[in-house]
């Protein structure tokens, strides 16, 4: 036994590297101290959250106790139950809010999936003169600020009477003219350059037309780019402030939870109820992140793309 | 269905070519129009607006430059532009830095790294609205977080929304907390560096710091540059943050520019004054755009391949 396990390590000893197992001392110590510090860093982005939800548990008092007490005892789950169904006179609740949003959502989705794809696969893969100008276009309103469009825009949405509406929210996106339009243009675009033009070019042969060949063939291998373009839209139009709070912030049937989250933190209650005020945002976040570990394979790869390549 | 297709059959064109020009235009039609209704009309309607003076209850009437002319008497506009300078200054470098080193730790082979990662990323997704209300309370003078943590130190209260030194270094220590977006793009980069090129710095004899500065930081300057353009793109717009947790008090310090711009125009309908106020942040970014590129960008490495 004892010569063999020489022998094995006398083979492996002129091997350029050492095994990964085997490290050397410094080399030890450094991987030490770089979890050490990725361990701070991490307790560090983890406290936020931590104290959201241990104060979402607490009672009135306990919010006031300073120091502050981490571990609410008993943990108040009955503000959740408050924070959703409290509401003031004449405003629905979060009930209401949760649905005007899902309806947004969902829109959205059509919608963004839609309009972004077609538009994307032309670019990629359809010759049509004046090809290369459209693609600059979509690449040049990345660039303008949103802010600016901001005043306008809403200018000519009270002429039409499209405020207090569901419509700025919703219509714009079927024609690709969001904030994400372009990026999603771009990353459909990028992903559709990858797949084979063996595929559209055998279908063309056979007679498809090229309606034909974006639906049956390349939105089912596009799945993947797809799934991250839906996964953004979700967490835009759900984390979306700006828009609601031009457009809907009139009327509160039609708030969203955004919104509605907003409000509540200035009127909802006599004095600043930071307890059920962190129960709200709890239920805010928790769908997101949700939706975050369903997804993260998407997410960071369409993050890399938009943001590498843009 | 028949009928129909014989109907579209006269107009549909002949040739292959011209077939696909017809098809290419019809997929991007959707976007054409968006691009016209949702950009460039509401683009020149800015650019009109900004010779009137108008309320949105009156008739607008022209008035020339003076939109432009009242710039230079608005103490409220030069504030926001301090206050916004005073942000990104703040705010743009240190995450710069600082997700460039959380780049580098993410990216060795230690255990955990996938939980590692995703912690450091979880707080650009939550949305900004509870974001803003969770800071707020954390910078609570009286009950929050922050003073319980310099208590825990030894330090006086400070407070920290509530005084016009202390609320912008607030707002930039939140902006901080949602540094993990820079942090996955540094990351795609370093991913992309050759292993090659560490092994034959090695060879040269190479140590750590000598393959950071000579291989890293050379090789990642593309990315570094594109995260500090996004991050003073991204600065110059902040909005929520001002909107919901100071309300761009305490004494106008935190009045940023498209804030400002809000109010102008949302709450006081000085529409004329807003598009002015709108066109002018454009140009500040577009100006700020060029001249990094002008005198960052030389010392940009891109890879002679």
């Amino acid at each position: 036994m004892a010569t063999q396990s020489e022998t094995v390590s006398v083979t492996r000893a002129p091997g350029a590297r050492l095994p990964s197992r085997r490290l050397v001392n410094g080399e030890r110590l450094w991987r030490a101290l770089t979890w050490t510090l990725l361990l701070v860093g991490a307790c560090v982005m983890l406290l936020p959250f931590l104290w959201l939800v241990t104060s979402s548990l607490k009672t009135e008092l306990e919010v006031f106790q300073y120091p502050p007490k981490w571990i609410p005892n008993p943990p108040q789950f009955q503000n959740y139950i408050d924070a959703w169904t409290t509401k003031p006179l004449r405003h629905p609740g979060f009930g209401i809010y949760l649905k005007n949003t899902f309806f947004i959502v969902i829109l959205n989705e059509i919608a963004i999936l839609g309009s972004t794809s077609l538009c994307a696969y032309a670019l990629a893969r359809i010759d049509f003169p004046g090809k290369n100008f459209w693609f600059a276009v979509v690449l040049s309103t990345m660039m303008l600020p949103g802010v600016v469009l901001m005043i306008p825009t809403f200018v000519l949405y009270s002429r039409m009477g499209w405020v207090n509406t569901f419509l700025p929210l919703t219509v714009p996106h079927f024609f690709a003219a969001s904030g994400g339009g372009a990026f999603f243009i771009f990353l459909l675009r990028q992903f559709f350059l990858t797949l084979p033009p063996e595929l559209a070019d055998a279908a063309r042969v056979d007679g498809c037309s090229e309606l034909g060949i974006y639906r049956r063939i390349m939105l089912p291998l596009a799945k993947p780019a797809l799934a991250t373009v839906a996964v953004f839209t979700f967490i835009w139009s759900w984390n979306d402030y700006m828009g609601p709070l031009l457009y809907l912030s009139k009327d509160p049937n039609k708030w969203t939870v955004a919104l509605g989250l907003a409000m509540f933190r200035t009127f909802m209650w006599q004095r600043t109820r930071w307890d059920l005020l962190m129960a709200a945002s709890t239920m805010m976040i928790v769908p997101i992140i949700v939706i975050f570990f369903l997804a993260q394979r998407y997410f960071i790869q369409g993050i890399v793309v938009t943001g590498l390549k843009g | 269905m028949r009928v129909e297709t014989r109907w579209l059959g006269r107009l549909w064109p002949r040739t292959a070519k011209s077939r696909r020009a017809v098809t290419g235009y019809l997929f991007i039609l959707p976007f054409i129009l968006g691009f016209l209704l949702w950009f460039l009309l509401p683009a020149l309607v800015a650019a009109w607006l900004t010779f009137f003076d108008w309320n949105m209850i009156q008739d607008p009437t022209f008035i020339g430059l003076e939109n432009f002319r009242h710039i230079f008497r608005d103490r409220l506009f030069i504030q926001s532009l301090k206050a916004t300078t005073y942000y990104t200054l703040g705010s743009v470098p240190v995450s710069l830095v600082m997700a460039f080193l959380i780049a580098l730790l993410l990216n060795t082979k230690v255990p955990g790294m996938a939980v590692f990662r995703t912690i450091y990323y979880l707080p650009t997704i939550v949305p900004a609205v509870a974001n803003a209300v969770l800071w707020n309370f954390v910078f609570s003078t009286e009950f929050g977080l922050m003073n319980a943590l310099l208590r825990a130190l030894g330090l006086p209260k400070v407070p920290w929304l509530q005084d016009p030194e202390w609320a912008m270094p607030a707002l930039i220590i939140m902006s901080l907390w949602g540094l993990g977006y820079t942090v996955v793009i540094y990351l795609a980069g370093l991913q992309g560096i050759p292993e090659v090129l560490y092994e034959a710095a090695e060879v040269d004899g190479a140590g750590r710091w000598a393959k950071l500065r000579h291989v890293t930081i050379p090789l990642m300057s593309p990315v570094i540059f594109f995260n500090l353009i996004m991050g003073i793109i991204g600065s110059f717009q902040v909005f929520i943050a001002g909107y919901l947790i100071t309300a761009g008090g305490p004494q106008n310090a935190t009045l940023f520019y498209v804030l400002y711009t809000y109010r102008t125009g949302i709450q006081y309908f000085n529409m004329g004054y807003a598009a002015v106020l709108a066109w002018i942040l454009f140009f500040i970014i577009l100006g700020l755009t060029l001249l990094i590129f002008r005198y960052v960008g030389r010392l940009v490495y891109y890879e002679a391949l």
